[in-house]
């Protein structure tokens, strides 16, 4: 009975203690975590992974700067996948089972991303992505994905469909060319973009899917040029969206506006290719170095700060992987544990806030209600929103300039 | 009909340049019987070359091959000295391990220095065209196919109006049987592979212009390098410059007429049925050797 009682009166001291907040020893801090993501560091899509990195890093950085992720402080490790579809589930598999990372995050590319996503739902583990937005990601009953993007990939062209069809009937382009790699991030957008574009009235002068290998693209950028269309629409990657504007530059084809999937996305590394030609090329952007969304002017100096150059070196791909950590930060805090169940259970609801603009998922992992994709443009040497009105920087060139 | 005359012209002038990358190919092998597939490596290497020399000396990409093709020459002596020479017995299979692990080493210097990220050499030319009939020709690809033609040439001068050309066909024809009249196959091969690297300093210099590159470009380049080769006939310098002119030519107008989904399925239809008929390819040698 007088143990009870004793009992009885330790704890009721210790909970007095705890109500009042006063603990003498001081919490031992968390431990630190290492997040494992596999980058393509070498292969296709070497550039886009060097992007990822940077974009991770300076996350890592600023988390760090204030705390860490929940106290722990972060260190990041990058595997290279170099760009093969066998090596990216290799890496998970390997960062999950030996070097037991707290979490992972996801790689460049729907092809990556889809056969990485099954083994890391195997292990449970939630993964927030930043550049696997393809229909396929989300149609196989996974539910640890998140893609943090405004939109899923085969909305991506939506904007400027809308936007197509909103000109006065006597300035709309009569026909169309549409040219796609096989790849399950361009050519959904692409295939999703014709379907609007024909039923608002627009003819098909022209449609080619190529093989993602391909490395000589100039008979298909002259078939697009021999089509006449009014409205070139390009589902490409940097490589070939460089060599399609400069074989209509060889060509002497100007068609009234052109839109690629990606390429005019990638700031310095596109212009210094083409100069002053990247004039009135447009690409579909959830981020630009302008935009007002949440930390952004933040991210952007810390980038310029860290990696040196200016606002236009910087990648979409960097604000992306920047995103994902946002997500995560802020779920985490939510969440209030970085255990992996519960991120998951948390990131299914509510709305983050990221560098893109606010983000929502789905139970696929599909961002939900966000801002959408809007259009970019390239006008006097620099990528600016040109659409919607909301948003737009400046009006959009329309009919493009002639090439110089 | 005009876009298939486009396709086929644009397929002979790039073909040219493809002969020109797989000439220093089909050359090592002929004169030192190792496969080298690093030698896409070797042509984003020469690419790089004159994508710094061009920057930083305000060249033109072509003039930087007066320095880009010696320093790939000397590279390809040291190069050929210190991990070819060494491989004494199962010659074939070695190089192949040694040459990858060279296209490796070469890949992640040049991401070192370089960056991953997609460069492009840069002249006054690269966008610029004139009309033919109904079509315009790019000058860039001309170019490339005039230095195609003037190193090819200079290639068949030194092979066949030398007496070091005669070496190297002697070495090519049969590496023992060479040694045993006096000839320094070493030296001949050393000399090969630097001619090889010189070849693909040229070739690099074209594909650096018509082509955003990254160190990692180097993996597309080779497969295709290597069917050329194949079906050229492992060796042949002649049979390079054809097969490359039909690969570019059947795919370019495949790509056209057909799709660009079926352009490598009709080159390989092509290579399949030429070596059913020519298992040593379009102007390869049988060997046979006694197992």
């Amino acid at each position: 009975m007088r143990r009870r009682l004793m009992a009885a009166a330790v704890a009721a001291s210790g909970l007095v203690a705890a109500a009042c907040g006063g603990s003498t020893t001081p919490t031992a801090p968390a431990a630190p975590i290492t997040i494992g993501v596999s980058v393509s560091q070498t292969g296709d899509f070497s550039g886009d992974g060097k992007a990822l990195i940077q974009g991770y890093d300076l996350w890592a950085q600023d988390e760090n700067a204030k705390g860490g992720l929940l106290g722990h402080k972060i260190t990041m490790k990058y595997v290279d996948d170099a760009s093969s579809t066998q090596q990216v589930v290799t890496n998970y598999q390997n960062l999950i089972t030996l070097d037991k990372v707290a979490l992972v995050f996801g790689p460049f590319s729907s092809l990556l991303t889809i056969p990485a996503s099954t083994v890391v739902a195997r292990y449970n583990y939630a993964f927030p992505e930043p550049a696997g937005g393809g229909p396929h990601v989300f149609d196989r009953g996974l539910t640890n994905i998140f893609f943090v993007q405004p939109a899923a990939v085969e909305d991506n062209l939506v904007s400027y469909a809308q936007w197509l069809l909103s000109l006065p009937a006597d300035q709309r382009p009569a026909s169309a060319a549409y040219a796609t790699q096989d790849d399950p991030f361009t050519q959904p957008q692409v295939d999703k973009a014709k379907s609007l574009l024909e039923a608002g009235g627009i003819k098909t002068a022209y449609y080619k899917v190529y093989p993602a290998e391909t490395t000589d693209f100039t008979p298909i950028a002259l078939q697009v040029a021999n089509s006449k269309a009014d409205a070139v629409i390009l589902g490409t990657q940097l490589p070939d969206a460089v060599a399609f504007a400069k074989t209509f530059i060889q060509q002497q084809f100007n068609p009234k506006t052109i839109i690629e999937t990606t390429g005019p996305d990638q700031g310095a590394d596109y212009s210094g290719k083409l100069g002053a030609n990247t004039e009135g090329i447009m690409v579909p952007a959830g981020w630009t170095a302008d935009a007002t969304a949440y930390g952004n002017d933040k991210f952007v100096s810390a980038f310029i700060a860290k990696y040196g150059g200016t606002s236009a070196d910087i990648s979409a791909d960097a604000a992306e992987a920047y995103s994902v950590g946002q997500v995560v930060d802020e779920a985490a805090t939510k969440a209030g544990s970085i255990d992996n169940a519960k991120l998951i259970t948390t990131l299914h609801s509510g709305t983050y806030q990221t560098v893109q603009g606010p983000m929502s998922f789905d139970a696929t992992g599909k961002p939900q209600g966000g801002v959408g994709v809007y259009i970019e443009q390239w006008q006097g040497g620099k990528a600016i929103f040109v659409y919607p009105a909301s948003v737009a920087a400046a009006k959009p060139e329309y009919p493009k300039n002639t090439w110089k | 009909m005009t876009l298939v005359l486009e396709a086929a012209v644009l397929g002979v002038l790039t073909g040219g340049v493809y002969a020109l990358m797989a000439s220093g190919l089909t050359l090592i092998f002929g004169v030192m019987r190792i496969i080298n597939v690093g030698h896409g490596a070797l042509v984003v290497l020469g690419a790089y070359l004159s994508f710094a020399a061009s920057r930083s000396l305000g060249m033109d990409p072509f003039v930087t091959l007066v320095i880009t093709m010696p320093v790939m020459f000397v590279l390809g002596l040291v190069l050929q000295s210190v991990f070819i020479r060494p491989l004494k017995t199962d010659r074939e299979a070695l190089s192949v391990l040694v040459t990858y692990a060279l296209a490796l080493g070469i890949e992640g210097l040049l991401g070192y220095f370089f960056t991953a990220n997609y460069v492009q050499l840069k002249a006054w030319y690269d966008t610029a065209s004139f009309p033919i009939g109904d079509f315009r020709v790019t000058y860039v690809y001309v170019f490339g196919f005039l230095l195609c033609l003037a190193i090819l040439g200079v290639m068949f001068l030194v092979l066949y109006h030398t007496t070091f050309g005669a070496s190297i066909r002697a070495t090519m024809l049969n590496r023992t049987a060479a040694q045993l009249i006096g000839i320094d196959v070493d030296r001949v091969s050393a000399v090969a592979f630097g001619i090889g690297m010189a070849t693909a300093a040229a070739g690099g210099v074209v594909f650096g212009i018509t082509t955003a590159f990254n160190p990692g470009s180097h993996y597309d380049l080779i497969s295709r390098l290597l069917t050329i080769i194949v079906l050229g006939g492992l060796g042949s310098l002649r049979g390079a410059i054809v097969a490359a002119l039909i690969m570019l030519v059947s795919e370019d107008i495949t790509a056209v007429v057909i799709s660009p989904v079926w352009a490598s399925f009709v080159f390989f239809v092509i290579l399949v049925l030429v070596l059913l008929f020519r298992p040593q390819g379009l102007y390869g040698v049988r060997v046979r050797e006694r197992i």
